[in-house]
């Protein structure tokens, strides 16, 4: 697959249809899979695709202005359409190629069996937008309850519920991983980062990472999360940051009926639209 | 450094009751910027005004925080005050301490406490105020009346005798709505057409007012001063103005059973017809739905017999454009379907009458010429029985929570008018309560019950059953507690009534918003009953409530006073609370136009969000939906809002 992938991509840089090619590459680690821009066919002879191929491309197309093919996981696809939907991403610059995928890998598995946990719950295996497909849509999961965790967590007591979060919370460096690598914190100028409100300097103030900061991004991006997972794979702490934003699916999905950011580009969402009719029916 | 004035108000023992005013004062007088402090029984009097103005000028304050009741009471008073004293009004700010502080908490102590939060929070509020100033915007010396019934009738005639054009816009083939159908109107039992048909005719032949009928409203923009409205105007397939209302088309044309909606189904009319003989305009419509012509393309035969050729089987809808200050919505209500209330066997037999039938049935000029006869066998009945509430008051989901209203009063002048035609009859209605509030209505009821000999009967009807050709009915006599198993020739049902079913859409289009009964919301139940929530739209007649003509004509001169005194005026003054757009930090992302209900929220520079303040309502929903806080919202900005919710926390 990988070297039609390869043939793919040079046919489309020679031709002019492309003048980029955003793919993988091998980093410095033995697993370590690296997103980079190809120019020149020649480069593309390293283009990589396997299980430790796991970042989401998406987010390199936001602003992009020439050709670009990128090749994209099934999952990525959801992104990227969020992205075209947020105006982030012009998709006529963007030459998508679905890529066939059986999982990801976590970065640190050697014995390459370790599927990342949002492989293992995935839902999105079906190729949300694409200009042509490379291999088979995703391979079929077993069928794992993605909110299986945000169930346990509900069933817990207030002070047991506070203790598990003040627990991992306590762990964040503030290295903003979790901020960079999410698709769709695209801000120009994160609040975070913003004296205008008075925030930032408040970031600076003692536990603010474990009262504010993971909860506020996890609203910053309710209705608009994909839930593809990379907060968590990025983070170095290992924080469960995916269980907040599946919490805040979850109650979507039960108040405002099931919903799949990035399923197209048109569809409003749930809590980025006006609509009388919805706002009577959720029953809060 | 900011010198802010706070005034802290008694209310007379309103506040001063509950709230230890002096410790108000004593604490809020160390806080930062505050220059002064003061109490006084009425902020609000003439004195209380001095008190603030003269400060303004002895202390040179820089902002005023008034500790008093809620800022929709007198927030503009003190933002008046102020202004006349020189200070920019947008410096003053409302502490609530009798609404939120007095009236809500029972022990002094935690009402002070709170008191002295929420001054704390004004005053950390107006430390972060600038001064803001209103714009500007045109107003187009027109209005728009959403329905045709007496609602919009009279509010078109008031707005138009001002001298301001009025174009109406009805849905069906003629203006009159409801009160067109009716019979006799209670209490004083004159002929409801006689006291409108004249309006009708005035309102015609009006040289302000224009009317569309077979009309509906399109598309609307704007916002008060300058709304564009589209309206649809339904192809009538017979030409308006070559038309002479001689009546030889609908005379000739052989599709004769269509059930009459104005005579609410009791009689058939023609696909060609006119909905009465006084319509306005005399013009008929042609039904394209049940005419032969347009199902098979064969007949023709009323464009054959038209004089004048004013038959048009070509016609298409058109759609007119037009420009508004101000919108009258008078959409009106319907009667409820019966499809859920089997017990009353309305759906088995045809002596089971709705209460707008029977008013087709009485009337004179009505199919049975108003002789009131079973529908069953053309026999005049020997009993009448009346049902109240038939889902008025009804908790199940099938029926209405609300009372409808009007029916005690209509059910009692219907038995009435039985009981003036036909002293024989025996009358009886079954009530859960008679609501008589009213003018000369309680007096009117007990005519109904003590002269004429109706018998009231407090209880609900459990089952009515078509036998033969009599109709049993079991019910409880809830007051002498026993059951009732009687027989009747005939059932008037006293139908819940709603909103018709435009009244909805109607007000989303004007983004104005509907209850959950979907009657159109107030902009205050007591103090703003004609406004709506958008400014420059105004409501009128049943599609807010259900009410009875006296109270609907009184709604819609109401507002046509409202819209009046919009359009006299040469340019509106605009709320300076908008929303703006911090354009480094906008990254053009569409979500805060996205929640925008106004439409006010465009992205044309193709770089960041741009607000227009004339749309623009200040509600704030692009605000909190900014994920990076790109947009803020004067008057109520982030800094603003952050250093209250400081304030009251430290």
């Amino acid at each position: 697959m990988l070297e039609i992938m390869k043939q793919r991509a040079k046919e489309l840089l020679e031709s002019g249809r492309v003048v980029r090619v955003l793919g993988w590459q091998r980093g410095d680690f033995p697993n370590l899979r690296e997103p980079v821009f190809f120019t020149t066919a020649k480069q593309l002879d390293n283009l990589e695709y396997d299980r430790f191929c796991a970042a989401n491309l998406s987010k390199y197309l936001i602003g992009t202005d020439v050709p670009t093919l990128a090749f994209l996981k099934p999952c990525d696809t959801y992104s990227l359409n969020q992205l075209v939907k947020e105006r982030q991403i012009n998709r006529q610059m963007t030459y998508i190629i679905g890529i066939g995928c059986e999982g990801s890998a976590k970065l640190t598995d050697m014995e390459e069996n370790g599927t990342l946990e949002r492989c293992l719950v995935c839902t999105k295996t079906v190729h949300a937008a694409f200009d042509e497909l490379i291999g088979e849509d995703a391979a079929p999961r077993e069928k794992n309850d993605r909110f299986a965790g945000v169930g346990e967590i509900e069933a817990m007591e207030i002070a047991a519920r506070y203790t598990f979060w003040q627990d991992h919370l306590a762990r964040c460096i503030r290295c903003n991983a979790c901020r960079n690598i999410c698709p769709v914190c695209h801000c120009k100028k994160c609040v975070f980062d913003n004296t205008k409100y008075d925030t930032a300097q408040r970031a600076n103030a003692s536990a603010f990472e474990e009262q504010m900061f993971h909860i506020i991004r996890a609203y910053h991006v309710a209705g608009r999360c994909t839930d593809c997972g990379e907060c968590n794979r990025a983070c170095p702490q290992a924080i469960p940051l995916h269980l907040l934003n599946r919490k805040l699916i979850s109650d979507i999905n039960h108040m405002f009926g099931e919903y799949q950011a990035g399923t197209d580009t048109e569809t409003p969402g749930p809590l980025t639209n006006f609509d009388i009719e919805m706002d009577k029916e959720v029953g809060l | 450094m900011e010198k802010i004035g706070v005034f802290v108000c008694h209310c007379g023992s309103n506040i001063k009751g509950n709230v230890d005013t002096a410790a108000v004062v004593e604490q809020i007088s160390h806080v930062d910027g505050v220059a002064m402090a003061v109490e006084y029984p009425y902020m609000c009097a003439e004195a209380g005004q001095a008190m603030i103005r003269n400060a303004i000028t002895e202390h040179g304050l820089t902002g005023v925080v008034v500790a008093a009741c809620s800022p929709r009471m007198h927030e503009a008073t003190f933002r008046k005050a102020a202004e006349r004293a020189g200070l920019n009004s947008y410096m003053v700010e409302i502490a609530n301490i009798r609404e939120q502080c007095s009236w809500v908490h029972r022990d002094t102590v935690s009402a002070t406490k709170k008191a002295v939060a929420l001054a704390r929070a004004a005053v950390a509020k107006v430390h972060r105020n600038t001064p803001l100033h209103p714009g500007e915007s045109s107003v187009t010396k027109r209005a728009l009346v959403v329905g045709g019934g007496i609602a919009g009738i009279q509010a078109a005639l008031d707005i138009a005798e001002a001298g301001f054009e009025v174009t109406i816009v009805e849905t069906t083939p003629s203006i009159g709505g409801k009160m067109a159908q009716l019979d006799k109107t209670f209490p004083t039992l004159d002929c409801s057409a006689c006291i409108l048909t004249p309006k009708m005719v005035d309102a015609a032949g009006h040289d302000n007012i224009a009317i569309h009928t077979y009309s509906e409203i399109e598309k609307v923009e704007g916002f008060v001063g300058n709304f564009t409205v589209s309206i649809r105007k339904k192809a009538r397939s017979v030409d308006m103005d070559k038309c002479t209302g001689c009546g030889d088309c609908w005379a000739k044309c052989p599709v004769k059973r269509v059930p009459s909606e104005f005579d609410s189904g009791l009689c058939n009319r023609t696909a060609i017809y006119t909905p009465f003989a006084q319509a306005v305009p005399n013009v008929p419509v042609i039904d394209r739905t049940n005419c032969v012509k347009f199902k098979t393309g064969r007949c023709g035969l009323c464009r054959t017999v038209c004089q004048p050729g004013a038959i048009d089987f070509d016609q298409q809808d058109e759609i007119i454009t037009e420009n508004f200050g101000a919108v009258v919505l008078a959409t009106g209500y319907d009667t409820i379907s019966l499809d859920k209330f089997g017990e009353y066997a309305y759906h088995d037999s045809p002596d089971v009458l709705t209460a707008l039938e029977f008013e087709r049935m009485t009337n004179a000029a009505g199919p049975t010429d108003g002789r009131i006869v079973r529908m069953s066998d053309g026999h005049k009945p020997k009993s009448i029985t009346f049902i109240q509430c038939v889902g008025s008051r009804d908790i199940t989901n099938r029926g209405k929570t609300y009372c409808s209203k009007i029916c005690c009063m209509y059910t009692a002048k219907q038995a009435i008018l039985i009981k003036d035609k036909y002293p024989d009859v025996d009358v009886q209605v079954f009530y859960i309560d008679v609501r008589t509030p009213g003018k000369n209505f309680d007096e009117f009821y007990r005519r109904a019950a003590e002269e004429y000999g109706v018998k009231y009967i407090k209880g609900q009807v459990g089952k009515v059953v078509n036998v033969g050709d009599t109709l049993h009915i079991q019910a409880v006599d809830m007051l002498e507690g026993r059951h009732m198993d009687i027989q009747t020739d005939m059932i008037i049902l006293a139908t819940a009534i709603q909103p018709s079913a435009t009244a909805k859409t109607t007000a989303g289009m004007f983004s104005s918003s509907v209850d959950q009964n979907h009657f159109m919301t107030e902009a205050h139940p007591k103090l703003r009953p004609v406004e709506s929530h958008t400014a420059g739209v105004f409501l009128a007649g049943c599609g807010q409530g259900p009410k009875d003509i006296p109270e609907t004509v009184a709604q819609a001169s109401a507002a046509a006073a409202k819209v009046i005194g919009l359009l006299v005026k040469d340019k509106l003054m605009t709320n300076p609370c908008t929303a703006a757009t911090d354009e480094d930090l906008c990254n053009n992302c569409g979500l805060c136009g996205n929640v925008c209900p106004y439409g006010a929220i465009t992205y044309e520079s193709k770089l960041t969000a741009s607000v227009n303040n004339a749309l623009c309502q200040g509600c704030g929903a692009c605000v909190v939906t900014c994920p990076s806080g790109a947009m803020d919202l004067h008057g109520f900005t982030n800094r603003q809002l952050m250093a209250e919710v400081d304030a009251i926390c430290k």
